[in-house]
């Protein structure tokens, strides 16, 4: 299972990777994993406002729907068009040509209460031997 | 929860798990998608041994058969089997099932896991009393192993079961299969043909070791619960749960042709009787999603503003590519446009004949 070190993690596995001021993100490894092959993805439209938390698209495997979670506050800067038509990019490749969205910063402070690659690891496998 | 005798065997094999009826089952091996493409293009090995099986025998073993269950045992020859429903009074599904006849006064009914213990009590209770007929649960000492695919008559004559090719759709014979016995029978619950192997459960590994095997080079693998459930939904297959269950009579799910109302009294059949008589409330249709997005069990279904059903199963089509749904819908909106609601946006769906998928070739069996 892969865990970029230059990306920042979520409780709810998404991955942000920060550009000046906009966050691309998307689910992580061990999130594709977990949900297996992905059939259906579900995204905002361009200009979508959103408050951290808020779900802000849907991905479908197989079996089940999982709601995916903005990491920050901001507004939608950019979708990944290529998802919708190609949803098994999510499983290929997480950290690339699987990102999700691009969201454009509303309040850096929420960048404060992302884990490092190591600390999401750690939490992924404190999860796991539960 | 309880395991299968090939539990260690799944984990070896770095199957993921989930709970199914009370069992700790292989719910993927390699993925959904591609074990679904195996078993639809070359062969895949199930092991379904948490499903339940129940004996009945003696001379009056036929008339409990026909007392408790739909379909008309009585036409079973030895050695054939057929669907057949459990209704409570009401015609409330109790369990689908399967019956084999394996002699002249033998039977056994496969079961749904989640409903066997059901289905132990339920017959038990018929049987008692009676000093002709003996039933018995062999459940726990049976092993249950599926192999479905366009190569599985194939792959039965590499393990040493020729004859297996013969084997007419639905029917079942003793044979020896990779060195071990077995009732085997040409069922199966994925739209594909193939075969269902009943052995004894300290057979059950040297059983499935041997098949894939003798399947590798035809491209056998081992298939979890997930792939079965796509598979037996494009095949437009019930399943308990589902598309029936107490509430949901045989003739709304549209396994009617399984319910023969003249063979003379069974369970159920006074008030399946009158439900046909007086025309079916529901019925069950296959719907294809039309807009993006995928329908699942208990969306809404609308016919213009109005609520007229629900969706029983649903899933993104592995074979066909699109959303396809299994839906119970009240009779007078069956011909009106139909749409589903998912996640509260409104998804146009159009209904389609049943299966959704049907196998082009019909190399043995049916």
């Amino acid at each position: 299972m892969e865990f970029p070190e230059d990306l920042k993690y979520t409780r709810e596995h998404e991955w942000v990777s920060l550009d000046g001021n906009v966050a691309t993100v998307g689910i992580t490894d061990h999130a594709q994993q977990q949900l297996g092959d992905v059939v259906f993805v579900e995204l905002p439209a361009i200009g979508d406002r959103l408050e951290k938390s808020d779900a802000f698209g849907v991905v479908e495997s197989t079996k089940a729907v999982s709601d995916v979670y903005a990491p920050v506050s901001g507004e939608i800067a950019e979708v990944n068009d290529d998802l919708p038509d190609n949803p098994e990019l999510l499983n290929e490749d997480p950290y690339g040509d699987g990102w999700m969205v691009k969201i454009t910063l509303s309040d850096r402070g929420d960048l404060d209460d992302l884990m490092s690659a190591e600390e999401y690891r750690r939490f992924v496998e404190e999860a796991a031997e539960e | 929860m309880r395991r299968t005798p090939l539990y260690e065997s799944h984990k070896r094999a770095g199957a993921r798990f989930v709970e199914f009826g009370g069992w700790e089952m292989p719910v993927q091996y390699r993925g959904i998608l591609a074990e679904h493409a195996a078993v639809r293009t070359q062969a895949g090995l199930f092991d379904v041994s948490h499903m339940g099986e129940i004996e009945v025998s003696g001379t009056g073993a036929l008339a409990l058969c026909q007392e408790i269950a739909t379909n008309d045992a009585a036409r079973l020859a030895v050695g054939q089997a057929q669907y057949t429903l459990w209704c409570d009074e009401t015609g409330g599904t109790i369990d689908d099932t399967i019956l084999y006849r394996t002699g002249d006064d033998r039977y056994f009914f496969c079961v749904n896991a989640s409903n066997a213990p059901t289905c132990s009590a339920w017959i038990a209770e018929r049987a008692r009393g009676r000093r002709d007929v003996a039933v018995r649960d062999a459940s726990d000492e049976t092993a249950l192993l599926a192999l479905q695919g366009p190569n599985a008559a194939a792959i039965a004559e590499r393990a040493g079961a020729p004859e297996l090719r013969a084997l007419p759709r639905f029917a079942c014979t003793r044979a020896t299969v990779a060195g071990v016995a077995c009732t085997a029978a040409r069922t199966g619950y994925t739209g594909e043909d193939g075969f269902e192997l009943f052995a004894r459960a300290t057979d059950a590994v040297a059983l499935w070791d041997a098949l894939l095997e003798a399947g590798a080079p035809l491209g056998l693998e081992p298939i979890g619960l997930g792939a079965r459930d796509t598979l037996r939904l494009e095949a437009g297959l019930p399943l308990y749960g589902h598309e029936l269950s107490r509430e949901i009579s045989p003739l709304e799910a549209g396994v009617g042709w399984a319910v023969k109302l003249e063979k003379g009294d069974f369970v159920g059949a006074a008030a399946l009787a009158r439900a046909k008589r007086e025309g079916l409330a529901r019925r069950l249709v296959g719907l294809e999603i039309v807009d993006a997005g995928i329908a699942r069990a208990d969306h809404p279904v609308l016919a213009g503003d109005e609520r007229v059903g629900a969706v029983t199963s649903g899933t993104k089509s592995p074979t066909l590519g699109v959303a396809i749904a299994l839906a119970l819908v009240r009779r007078e909106a069956l011909d009106a446009a139909l749409a589903v609601e998912v996640r509260g946006r409104r998804l146009s769906a159009k209904r389609v004949a049943l299966p959704f998928y049907r196998r082009s070739s019909s190399d043995g069996g049916n």
